[in-house]
């Protein structure tokens, strides 16, 4: 046959750059294609930690993204009313100048002034760094309205997170369980992992009141109630303990569940751990029955042994867990119907767990020796593992929830062992290690030390002198104690009431607060450009960076543009959220594979220039010289401690080139940029798992710079700080907490998990849960300016359970007013049947401003897309006393997105979905209509 | 020539899988991506940034519901493409012989150059796998990749489809399923993997592994041995605690 | 399928010309000289106007010219063929009856077969797609030839044959009709085939695979309504068989024989109209769309 004679071998590009993506935080590994100096196409890096190859939709979108029609252009100045979009294009020159004229007053009177909160942001380490410097205590990035409780859960907990900070033992797991996760930061890696495993036949569990995406491809799926998880965790811990399937060894050697805790209930210190004077946790030695450090060598704790001394009974942890969780209440037949779930399947669940973690152990043959010093000829091997993300942190009680999570994982033995969970370098890092949070003020000099931390007890607490929140977010004070992330969702609102204090400028970057990072969209839209009675606006100035056109811009006064994430120089810092594997210290960088055409700047390129300008420490030299040229200088020489800086690889050592620790090298980001934009070290094998406790592994992170010292700690099942604000709230200390917080604290900040109702108050005749959940496809608000992207997620449905349709009335593409106590929307339906039978849900920002990303007036996004956000509010209806508490977990203060609920009627279809806004004046040009996109044509 | 060759030399082919495709459409966009830089015209979009944005896409991926007799709904995401029939209906009806399925490998391919864009063959195919380009006016569809899976500009890992090698959850497997021994097909047959649309008689080269069996965890009983209590009077457990720890 | 109104009026008009050729060819009326001419010059302007307007939907018809060379395969290819030979048969016979009144009858009625033949793999295109089970029939090309034929006779002044014609395609068309309602159905091609996931429980399409629009989507999802199309049908026979039939009965007179005519092709277009409305194509299962 006469076939056309094809070239099968045609030239790909010119030239790949191999960089990092930005389409989402994954941070995944990218060959950038290039034809004639421009992007071609864009394939995962087959030689990155992350990635391995694969990517995503958004990464594949990358090109799309990166010549987006609604880039910004030019540095804009508001000349229009706040809210607007009316701008005009400035320098650079102008755009510092008027900066620094709002800010260098108010650093040299009153840096609390300055409010300075970052949202999509990998270089916090950088931007908190210059906060400091400016002095404010008023800056976090957007950890407290993501995922903050599943973060700090984890680290007061086990030292270590799920988030992107650990990950299952994919090699070996045989069991994993899933709670609440739709798509995760560790997106890619999640989806590998699950591909490996299935394709090795190990179960799945998927536990989400929604069967899409991971939870569908789970063998088992839980469709629980939502904000009940707890609960069902709980059960399982009650089954497996009363049938005594725990890893009693595990227990007792590497958790607190030996430690002796206070037991007289009229102590000052009544449920502390007993210390002796170094501050050492004690236990009872099973050998010599004596009281003994936990760390002494050789020591056999006793997981149920008692002392008593001076008349106070002491008792293990242990006892109380037993005591706690034994009891009926935590029965399956006792939580079965809150949690939506038959009894003897949360039966059937633990009883999987138990079998597979004990009878399906494995050693692996690596010899090693742990902090005690006793030398293990095997590594023991517990193949279960379990992940979680947001579907558990974003409730009201999802603190304790994911508390409850690590202690069933704790006592199953599976965390840092062969199949189960595993930290990624920086961790395991215990809360004790990291700094605590700092709010120390000097006008015209820095802050006294870094931002956010991890509290201990009351006396870490952010306050002023007079008992008053230091921070603008309310951060660290008796409202929510342990919120080591800040809480963004409350900036503006009470930047707005002046409560606890008024500001002048609002800095933020990569965050579309007046859209869908927002509770309580509308209201926020009205304090951004709400006027005091001088006819100022009552938050004074708004400072913002953002690359694209978002909703965000048209609520700033001065818009910093940023390049787009092929264009600049990025940093992905062991000192912040690198891309480690749990076998890996790994970090990376990004950096201009194309010069952008635009005047533009990476932001924190112009930082240093602003912080130049300001005359911050860190920011100049000695002689008031600008320090830094840009981001890349920064990354190149800046030294966090001796001998640290932002990046581990190919550091400046005495003998010449050398990982971890050394001088900056002046030609470290091309030896970066040689090695494809990152940099791996392999933990050696035998340290490589039950790190917090190995001895090769905390002494190759001190070689490494991870720690300046070995680190071992045992697991806290028992979070004593959290006992500590009990106390208080008892009555004990002279830090008191305000007398309508005092039942609260005490009834929620249980140092061993419990689980407590989230309904909300004022909640009466709202019953239906309203959840959202990440697209695979896109990235929050920004995928939609993505003219391939959009076609897929163009708009968003409601989906109802088949049960709710009917009982509605409805057929798909019928509308219906969805209200919650706090608002009203009116919005398209679909029908869902693999869906929780008292749940809707939506695909999360997909409705767009008009006027917004560079789109159609017309644009679905705008016209029949929607946010829930509009019926989220940021405080809960008043409560009988006319308080209003902040719709947040009371002890880390992370916005509970999950907990609405609400209420559904049919309706008319209206013009557009509402509520509808007026479009906003687009700062960038009208896009083109069609694409026919090739390059080097 | 639009008639079909008797018997090609390979039959190269994809084998999806699933049981264990999340639906991320990465392989849809990479599809895009790729595509839209290499064999013929770019795959382009109209009123892209409008109001009815619409576009030429080789790959797409559906989802479906299934609700079995017992037991919960499940979701099923389903990505498709050309599927390369061996009895490609899209061919034989073509009329200019613009379609054709190659001899050394069995994909079939447009040859966009001699195509009127007359759309019978997208009419023929029952699977949805041609799209007209509407900016270039002519049929598209999936290559296979064709110009990367001998690619000698690549290294050789990568001579395979760009939707194969992206896919996160590796629910995508290329090969030969004319070699009864490649991986491909061994996967097939373990799998149980299967026709779309067989009664079409269209005897498609891709396969569909179908997904597992779902929510099948074992009944109580069969575990019931794995939570018997420990002791069954309350406030035992601390004295089986200290003999269990006796045993340690 | 999405009704184009280019492809209607092609498989409507062509079908009339050519069958206006079949009778010619078999020399039905007899014709010479300006009658010819102008019966010749009626069928050519039906045939290759429909021809033409046919290229309307061609993405590239500047490339026409090789839709002539897959005719061993290719329906679509062999009506391109076909079309052309019975055209140029055809104007060779008709240019002997206009300029020299000679009928050369072998050429005559090897062009009204060729004519027939055209109508026939216009016919077969449709026919052969199993992917259109209402289509894939072997009453479709019976459909189309019918019609053809009828019209042609119509055209042609041919009262009695026209009645009889009429009649025998209104019969086929209700078969058709008929048929084709079942055809999806009897196809065994459902949901559980096109995703073989029936074995697990019944399927339903949940998300498509994009929010907007696509080519498959505009091309071949088009959904009528069933009362719509009930109505369309009664009219559409109405108009193209008991309207030219009662015209047709009664004395004969022209003005008569043009609403007859008129009527008719407006019923063809409308029944055309439906024969691609209401066509449902399986890659439509995929979205959920039947
Ligand atoms: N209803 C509901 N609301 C939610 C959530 C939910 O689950 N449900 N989730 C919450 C969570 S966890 C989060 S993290 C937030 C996320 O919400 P946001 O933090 O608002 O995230 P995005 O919308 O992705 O983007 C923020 C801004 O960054 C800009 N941007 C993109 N790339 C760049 C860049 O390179 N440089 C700069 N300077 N800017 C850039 C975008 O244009 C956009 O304006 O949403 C929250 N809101
Ligand atoms: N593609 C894509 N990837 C992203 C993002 C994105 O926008 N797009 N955003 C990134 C960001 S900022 C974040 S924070 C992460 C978040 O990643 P995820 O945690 O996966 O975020 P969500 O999509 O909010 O998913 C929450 C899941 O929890 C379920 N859920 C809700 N309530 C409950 C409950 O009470 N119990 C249980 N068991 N499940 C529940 C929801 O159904 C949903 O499946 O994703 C990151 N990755
Ligand atoms: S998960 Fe996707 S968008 Fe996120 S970094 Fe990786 S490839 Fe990019
Ligand atoms: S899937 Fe469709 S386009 Fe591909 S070979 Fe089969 S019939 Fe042709
Ligand atoms: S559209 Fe092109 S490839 Fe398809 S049948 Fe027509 S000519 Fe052949
Ligand atoms: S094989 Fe290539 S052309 Fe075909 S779907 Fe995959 S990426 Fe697209
Ligand atoms: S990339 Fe893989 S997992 Fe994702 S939709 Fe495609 S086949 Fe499924
Ligand atoms: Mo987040």
């Amino acid at each position: 046959m006469n076939q056309p004679k094809l070239n099968l071998s045609p030239k790909v590009s010119d030239e790949v750059r191999k960089t990092t993506c930005y389409m989402c935080a994954c941070r995944c590994g990218i060959n950038v294609h290039l034809k004639e100096g421009k992007v071609a196409y864009i394939e995962g890096n087959r030689d990155h930690p992350v990635n391995k190859g694969v990517l995503c939709a958004k990464g594949s979108a990358g090109i799309m993204q990166h010549n987006a029609p609604a880039r910004l252009r030019a540095p804009l100045k508001r000349v229009g009313p706040r809210g607007s979009g009316e701008f005009e294009e400035i320098s650079w020159d102008e755009a510092y100048q008027i900066a620094a004229d709002w800010l260098g007053p108010i650093r040299e009177s009153n840096p609390e002034k300055l409010a300075f909160f970052t949202g999509r942001d990998q270089s916090q380490s950088f931007t908190s760094l210059w906060a400091q410097a400016f002095g404010t205590p008023n800056y976090a990035a957007h950890g407290g309205f993501c995922s903050v409780n599943m973060a700090a859960a984890g680290i007061y907990t086990m030292g270590g997170a799920f988030w992107e900070f650990g990950q299952p033992d994919w090699d070996h797991t045989k069991l994993f369980m899933l709670f609440g996760v739709a798509e995760d930061h560790d997106s890619n890696p999640i989806k590998m992992g699950i591909g490996k495993i299935k394709g090795r036949g190990a179960r799945v569990i998927g536990v989400n009141p929604i069967r899409t995406g991971y939870n569908a491809v789970a063998d088992d799926w839980v469709g629980i109630t939502p904000g009940t998880d707890g609960l069902f965790i709980l059960s399982m811990i009650h089954c497996l303990m009363k049938a005594g399937k725990i890893d009693l060894h595990y227990l007792a050697q590497y958790t607190d569940a030996p430690v002796l805790v206070n037991n007289d209930e009229k102590s000052p210190e009544f449920g502390l751990y007993l210390r002796d004077e170094d501050g050492k946790q004690l236990v009872m030695d099973r050998v010599t029955k004596k009281l003994t450090p936990y760390d002494q060598p050789g020591v056999k704790p006793d997981l149920s042994a008692t002392y008593r001394a001076k008349g106070v009974t002491h008792r293990p942890v242990f006892h109380k867990m037993a005591e706690m969780y034994l009891s009926e209440d935590y029965a399956p037949e006792a939580v079965a119907e809150r949690c939506g779930l038959p009894a003897n399947r949360i039966r059937a669940i633990a009883s999987e767990l138990a079998r597979v973690a004990f009878e399906e152990a494995f050693e692996l043959e690596h010899k090693w020796t742990d902090f005690r010093g006793e030398t293990h000829d095997t590594m023991i091997g517990r193949p279960v593992s379990f992940h979680a993300m947001r579907g558990i942190s974003a409730h009201a009680n999802g603190f304790q929830t994911c508390r409850a999570l690590h202690v069933l994982q704790i006592i199953l033995g599976t965390v840092e062992v062969p199949g189960g969970f595993r930290f990624k370098p920086p961790y395991p890092k215990p809360a004790t290690a990291h700094p605590k949070p700092h709010v120390g003020m000097t006008p015209g000099g820095p802050l006294n030390g870094p931002h956010l931390g991890f509290v201990h007890g009351p006396d870490d607490l952010a306050l002023k002198q007079d008992g008053t929140p230091a921070r603008i977010d309310k951060a660290f004070t008796w409202e929510n104690p342990m919120s080591s992330h800040g809480l963004m969702h409350m900036v503006i609102s009470n930047a707005h009431a002046g409560d606890p204090y008024k500001i002048d400028t609002l800095f933020m970057y990569m965050a579309n607060m007046s859209w869908n990072s927002s509770m309580n969209t509308g209201g926020v839209m009205q304090m951004l450009t709400d006027k005091d009675e001088n006819d100022n606006y009552v938050i004074r100035h708004i400072i913002y960076s953002d690359a694209y056109s978002s909703e965000m811009v048209a609520y700033a006064d001065l818009i910093l543009p940023d390049t787009t994430y092929l264009e600049r120089h990025d940093c992905i810092s062991l000192l912040d959220r690198p891309i480690c594997e749990a076998d890996a210290a790994a970090d990376a960088i990004r950096w201009p594979v194309v010069e952008p055409d635009r005047n533009v700047k990476g932001f924190q390129s112009a930082l240093c220039d602003l912080g130049a300008k300001l005359g911050l420490p860190g920011f100049v030299n000695e002689d008031g010289s600008q320090k830094y040229a840009d981001y890349a200088d920064y990354i190149t020489n800046h030294e966090r401690r001796p001998g640290i800086g932002p990046l581990a690889g190919w550091r400046m050592g005495a003998n010449g080139l050398q990982h971890g620790r050394g001088g900056p090298n002046e030609g470290q980001l091309d030896s970066y940029i040689r090695n494809g934009g990152f940099f791996a070290e392999h933990i050696p094998d035998g340290a490589n798992y039950y790190k917090p406790w190995n001895r090769a592994y905390q002494d190759w992170a001190v070689k490494l710079g991870l720690y300046d010292s070995p680190q071992p700690y045992l697991f806290s099942l028992y979070v004593e700080p959290m006992r500590k604000f009990q106390l208080a709230a008892e009555g004990h200390g002279d830090r008191q907490p305000p007398e309508h917080l005092r039942e609260r604290i005490k009834a929620t900040m249980s140092p061993l998990p419990i689980w407590y109702e989230t309904d909300q108050q004022g909640n009466e005749g709202f019953t239906i849960n309203a959840l959202t959940q990440r697209p695979m496809a896109m990235y929050h608000s920004w995928g939609s300016q993505n003219a391939w992207l959009r076609q897929l997620h163009g708009h968003n449905p409601l989906y109802l359970p088949t049960k709710l349709m009917r009982q509605h009335g409805l057929s798909d593409g019928d509308w219906v007013r969805v209200s919650s106590p706090h608002g009203e929307i009116t919005v398209p339906v679909m029908e869902m049947a693999s869906l929780n039978e008292n749940t809707v849900w939506t695909w999360n920002a997909i409705g767009k401003r008009k006027g917004a990303w560079a789109l159609d007036k017309d644009a679905p996004e705008a016209t029949k897309g929607f946010l829930l956000n509009h019926l989220i509010h940021e405080l809960l209806p008043p409560k009988a006393d006319g308080m209003r508490w902040a719709n947040s977990d009371p002890i880390t203060g992370q916005a509970a997105w999950f907990d609405l609920k609400v209420r559904i009627e049919k309706s008319e279809a209206p013009r557009e979905a509402r509520p509808e806004y007026p479009p906003l004046k687009s700062p960038v040009p009208q896009a083109p209509e069609n694409l026919a996109w090739k390059v080097g044509k | 020539m639009t008639t079909l060759p008797d018997n090609t030399e390979k039959k190269l082919g994809l084998v999806i899988d699933l049981d264990t495709c999340v639906g991320c459409h990465a392989c849809v966009i990479s599809c895009k991506g790729w595509n839209t830089e290499n064999y013929g015209a770019p795959l382009s979009d109209q009123d892209a940034y409008g109001g009815n944005p619409s576009g030429t896409f080789l790959n797409r991926v559906h989802s479906y519901e299934v609700q079995p007799e017992e037991g919960h709904a499940q979701l099923i995401h389903f990505p498709k493409s050309c599927l390369h029939c061996e009895d490609a209906p899209c061919v034989t009806v073509c009329p200019t012989g613009a379609s054709y399925k190659r001899v050394e490998d069995g994909i079939v391919l447009v040859n966009e150059s001699d195509c009127i864009g007359c759309g019978l063959c997208a009419w023929a195919c029952p699977y949805g796998a041609r799209e007209m380009d509407m900016e270039e006016k002519v049929m598209k569809k999936c290559t296979l990749c064709v110009d990367r899976i001998y690619n000698e500009n690549l290294p050789e890992v990568d001579r395979i489809p760009s939707c194969v090698r992206t896919c996160p959850a590796g629910a995508r497997h290329f090969g030969d399923l004319g070699d009864p021994d490649s991986d491909v097909s061994q996967l097939v047959a373990e799998r149980g993997g299967v026709d779309l649309m067989p009664e079409q008689g269209t005897r498609p080269v891709n396969k569909y592994l179908p997904p597992r069996p779902k929510d099948t965890m074992p009944e109580i009983d069969v575990l019931a041995p794995f939570l018997e209590p420990v002791v069954q009077e309350p406030g035992g457990f601390l004295g089986w605690l200290d003999k269990a720890l006796e045993k340690l | 399928m999405h009704p184009a109104p280019s492809v209607i009026a092609f498989s409507t008009f062509s079908g009339l010309g050519f069958g206006l050729l079949f009778w010619l060819g078999f020399g039905v009326p007899v014709v010479s000289g300006w009658s010819a001419f102008a019966f010749f010059t009626i069928a050519y302007l039906l045939a290759v106007g429909g021809l033409i307007s046919s290229t309307f939907h061609l993405g590239h018809p500047e490339r026409a010219l090789k839709a002539f060379t897959q005719w061993r395969s290719s329906w679509l290819s062999r009506e391109g063929v076909c079309a052309v030979a019975a055209l140029i048969v055809m104007a060779i016979y008709g240019a002997g009856l206009v300029f020299f009144d000679a009928a050369w009858q072998p050429l005559g009625i090897l062009g009204a077969l060729l004519s027939l033949g055209t109508v026939f793999t216009t016919a077969m295109i449709y026919t052969q797609l199993k992917t259109v089970p209402r289509w894939h029939q072997s009453l479709t090309p019976v459909y189309f030839l019918s019609l053809s034929l009828a019209g042609g006779a119509l055209l042609a002044g041919q009262i009695t044959w026209a009645v009889v014609l009429l009649i025998a395609a209104g019969a086929v068309q209700i078969a058709t009709w008929l048929l084709g309602d079942r055809a999806l159905k009897q196809s065994g091609t459902d949901i559980a085939s096109a995703t073989q996931l029936g074995g697990i429980g019944k399927v339903r399409a949940f998300e498509p695979p994009h929010t907007g629009t696509n080519y498959l989507l505009r091309e071949f999802v088009f959904q009528i309504g069933r009362k719509h199309a009930q109505k369309l049908r009664v009219i559409s026979f109405g108009l193209m068989v008991v309207l030219p039939v009662l015209l047709l009965l009664l004395p004969f007179s022209h003005l008569l024989a043009v609403v007859a005519v008129l009527a008719h092709v407006a019923g063809v277009l409308a029944s055309r109209w439906l024969f691609f409305a209401e066509a449902e194509h399986v890659v439509g299962l995929y979205y959920g769309k039947r």
